[in-house]
């Protein structure tokens, strides 16, 4: 069966797993480490790395490297105006409004999802190896409070890398479900996911393998790099003040000192203090201590910002922080001692802290992946029921949102609404899809814009057009609708308000420079042919064992013709007619095997050694004609 | 009698039959429901529609699949909350409710209709008199004042709305029990039977809506 693996793709790191037997484990990359830095850049000849790779022309060549790219997908020019301020990206010149992203690594242009299907793609070729086999499915991860633009974007990067995404599964939900196959406890557990890029707050109820979550929030711009940020802007200030020396604009210092600021943001988890020492440009440093207390008083407006959204999942929950058995720490911000403090204040109780908060989401993803493949006996009984995290609405007359699939549904969920006209023999109507909590459509989220065509002409109001909108269970949007009276379907034209288009999707795949499955195949192939002469080998040894006179002269007739038959495709390309071939012969050779096996038996009672038997050397395993093992 | 959501032979997952949400758990359509048993089989159903338990079958299967557990989510959700229970019931019977909603207010706008006068006559003074009290209130906090006389005032008043919800909910309990042994005749009542008794439920959710909204607004304004 194919393997159908997990894939946490973090705004830091990126991770690929599935399910070995009964246990979830994390796939190494060739390097050997378990993460895969979210980190993408071109080299000197226009070709992608990924990676570790990547990270040092973070600081050598900036202009040719992109990291947190997360935090651009599904969103437009317009509301990236903050994240611009802080992070390095280079948007294309000529975007225009409207337009998907578009971001400049040296010489060529990438939208977010072709920079993730990179990250992607590396994810898939490290299971490619350890498989030894193509794989092209996968359930990847996405943050819980992540709008439907933004799991679309997921999705079409996971087209472009190659991979069928089978499910979009939310990041706490997926942690929950790595957290349970360990405990097969029954209970309130709330999942607090602090990453990178994106927090998430969910509480779930366990219910005899059910995974059902009742509430989630969160903020898809909150975590890790907003510390690093803010340590990257007070080091910036320092230095234009004590060195008079503005290195805003220089993008290769500013790598250097946001690699220190993490490393010592993360060295402040287990040390009282710790001392920047960074070098600058002209021959200056830079050097600062940090102690422990003021980290936790400069971090605390960030962390304190994941209150509310605890608070909230809790009142939609109808739950007090007592009535939760347990709360799960994911992501890697949630090493910060502050942090833990904080979830213990909020949730009046200690974090649970036993799982890797880098690897529980990959590992969460793989028994998903298991659960959607068939299932094995550790995932038995175990089913996941999501929400969807914002409410969707539709715009009505005065710009107001009309509520009509609320947040926190069970997914799939749906929901039916008439349209008629409001002029004689109007043949279209217009819909704006929205997505977000608040009153009026210009607050919300806008998802995509319809037109429902082709309603046949009648008087104002007599059309009925029944439109239906279904959430799915990858929390993705679909709409379709049908004229009642007339009984015709309408038709949709669906405007994505931030995305790309199927086209566009299309013309991105990678295959033109994936070699992954064409490697594979070459592989096969080589692999088929050895098998193939290894097996023609053995076969002119046992032409001349006391075995081969035992054959009939039909039975030596046929093998000779297999062995033809083999001979003259071993060399081809045809990989399946070579396997056709070897497997004939194993058959045809089948009675010649046990023949010299009978005869390497009776050879040894004779008393004489194995090694003096004529056994021929055989091919390798599992070849019929295999030297038999003795005790 | 539950619809059929499974091929009698082959148990696999079938198009969903356009039904109402009790026909979908096979119940009555009567308003005291036991939700630990709606639970139950909700969690039953689960297991055997959600798409990701069909995530192998045929393309056929899984759009069924989509579409059976989109149904058992809607019906669910419906179903274990009361007050969405007693509204569907109601939309079933076709009676619409009032909204007191915003965007039932705009839309009456927009389509020029008069937007049915729903605040109940008899609470029409004192929420008058609430309403003021809040304005107040949010220009004292503007002002960055405090009257604690005044927040004292509205917290009794809030009080007394609760006690009011609490009483109106009471009063829905006993036009569910009405309903329900109309539906436990055999004849299920008659069209003027069943219209008195929903009448009724619309009377009380509608006030039972207007004071969940007012208090959800004083609470609104105490914390703000």
């Amino acid at each position: 069966m194919d393997h159908i693996v997990g894939i946490d793709l973090g705004t830091t790191n990126s991770l690929v797993a599935f399910m070995e037997g009964e246990t979830p484990v994390v796939i190494p990359g060739d390097d050997g480490s378990n993460l895969l830095p979210s980190v993408v850049a071109l080299d000197g000849n226009s070709q992608p790395v990924i990676g570790n790779a990547a990270r040092r022309h973070l600081i050598e060549t900036p202009e040719r490297a992109v990291y947190s790219i997360k935090r651009l997908m599904g969103r437009g020019v317009e509301d990236i105006q903050d994240e611009l301020k802080l992070f390095p990206f280079r948007m294309a010149e000529d975007l225009q409004p409207g337009e998907v992203l578009r971001i400049k690594l040296g010489e060529k242009t990438f939208t977010p999802p072709e920079i993730s299907a990179l990250i992607l793609r590396q994810l898939k070729r490290n299971a490619e190896r350890y498989f030894g086999g193509p794989v092209t499915k996968a359930v990847i991860t996405v943050p819980a409070y992540f709008n439907d633009a933004q799991r679309q974007a997921t999705k079409d990067a996971g087209r472009i890398a190659g991979l069928d995404v089978l499910r979009l599964v939310n990041e706490p939900t997926a942690a929950s479900l790595a957290y349970g196959l360990d405990k097969k406890q029954n209970g309130i557990v709330a999942v607090y996911d602090l990453g990178g890029g994106t927090f998430d707050i969910s509480i779930l109820k366990l219910h005899d393998g059910i995974f059902e979550v009742i509430a989630t929030n969160g903020d898809t711009h909150l975590g890790g790099d907003d510390i690093d940020n803010l340590l990257i802007t007070i080091a910036l200030d320092d230095i234009r003040g004590d060195l008079g020396l503005d290195l805003r604009r220089k993008a290769e210092a500013v790598q250097a000192i946001r690699q220190a600021v993490i490393e010592a943001k993360i060295a402040l988890s287990s040390q009282a203090g710790v001392k920047l020492d960074i070098e600058l440009p002209a021959g200056k440093r830079y050097q600062r201590e940090i102690t422990r207390e003021q980290f936790e008083q400069l971090i605390q407006p960030i962390i304190e910002r994941t209150a509310g959204p605890c608070k909230q999942a809790m009142k939609d929950a109808g739950l007090k922080p007592e009535q939760i058995d347990e709360v799960v720490l994911v992501g890697g911000s949630t090493r910060i001692p502050k942090v833990r403090a904080l979830v213990k204040e909020l949730f009046h109780r200690e974090p649970h802290t036993d799982l890797n908060p880098d690897e529980v989401v990959a590992l969460g993803a793989a028994v998903q992946a298991n659960i959607l493949g068939g299932g094995s006996q550790a995932t038995e009984n175990m089913l996941l029921l999501d929400v969807t995290p914002l409410s969707l609405g539709i715009e009505v007359a005065g710009g107001v949102t009309d509520k009509i699939i609320l947040r926190n549904s069970t997914i799939p969920a749906s929901a039916t609404q008439f349209y008629t006209t409001q002029v004689d023999g109007q043949a279209n109507v217009a819909i704006h899809v929205l997505q977000g909590e608040r009153e009026l459509a210009k607050d919300c989220r806008s998802l995509a814009r319809f037109d429902l065509k082709g309603i046949p002409p009648m008087a104002a109001g007599i059309p009925r057009v029944e439109v239906k909108f279904l959430i799915d269970a990858n929390g993705i949007l679909h709409v379709s609708a049908r004229e009642q009276r007339s009984g015709k379907e309408a038709e949709i034209q669906v405007q994505p308000s931030y995305g790309l288009t199927d086209e566009q999707v299309e013309g991105m795949i990678l295959d033109s420079f994936d070699n992954a499955e064409e490697d594979f195949r070459r592989r096969q192939l080589i692999e088929a042919r050895n098998e193939a002469a290894t097996i023609l080998a053995a076969l002119e040894k046992g032409k001349k064992s006391a075995a081969w006179g035992v054959l009939t002269t039909d039975e030596k007739k046929q093998i000779a013709k297999m062995e033809k038959a083999l001979a003259a495709v071993h060399a081809e390309d045809d990989y399946a007619a070579i396997r056709k071939a070897i497997d004939a012969l194993n058959q045809g050779t089948m009675r010649l095997a046990e023949l010299m096996m009978d005869t390497a038996v009776s050879t040894a009672l004779k008393g004489k050694s194995m090694d003096e038997a004529d056994l021929g050397e055989g091919p390798t395993a599992p070849h019929p004609m295999a030297k038999a093992e003795f005790e | 009698m539950r619809a059929a959501h499974f091929c009698g032979s082959c148990g696999k997952v079938q198009p969903p039959a356009p039904v109402d949400y009790f026909t979908f758990f096979g119940l009555p359509p009567k308003l005291n429901l036991d939700v630990a048993a709606l639970e139950k089989d909700f969690y039953e159903l689960s297991r055997r529609l959600h798409p990701d338990l069909n995530a192998t079958a045929g393309s056929e299967e899984q759009q069924w699949s989509l579409e059976q557990s989109s149904m058992l989510n809607d019906a669910y959700r419906t179903l274990r909350d009361p007050i969405k229970r007693t509204g569907y019931l109601l939309h079933l019977e076709g009676v619409a409710l009032e909204e007191q909603s915003k965007s039932a207010t705009e839309q009456a706008r927009a389509t020029g209709e008069i937007k049915k006068q729903i605040v109940p006559a008899d609470l029409l003074e004192e929420v008058f008199e609430l309403n003021l009290e809040l304005e107040e209130l949010r220009m004292n906090r503007n002002m960055g004042e405090d009257d604690p006389a005044l927040v004292a005032e509205i917290g009794k008043q809030k009080l007394a709305l609760e006690s009011k919800h609490e009483a109106l909910l009471d009063e829905l309990r006993k036009c569910w029990a009405a309903w329900d042994s109309l539906i436990d005749r055999s004849q299920a009542g008659s069209a003027e039977e069943r219209a008195q008794v929903t009448g009724k439920m619309v009377d009380v959710l509608n006030r039972r809506n207007y004071i969940r909204n007012l208090v959800r607004d004083v609470n609104a304004a105490l914390e703000s």
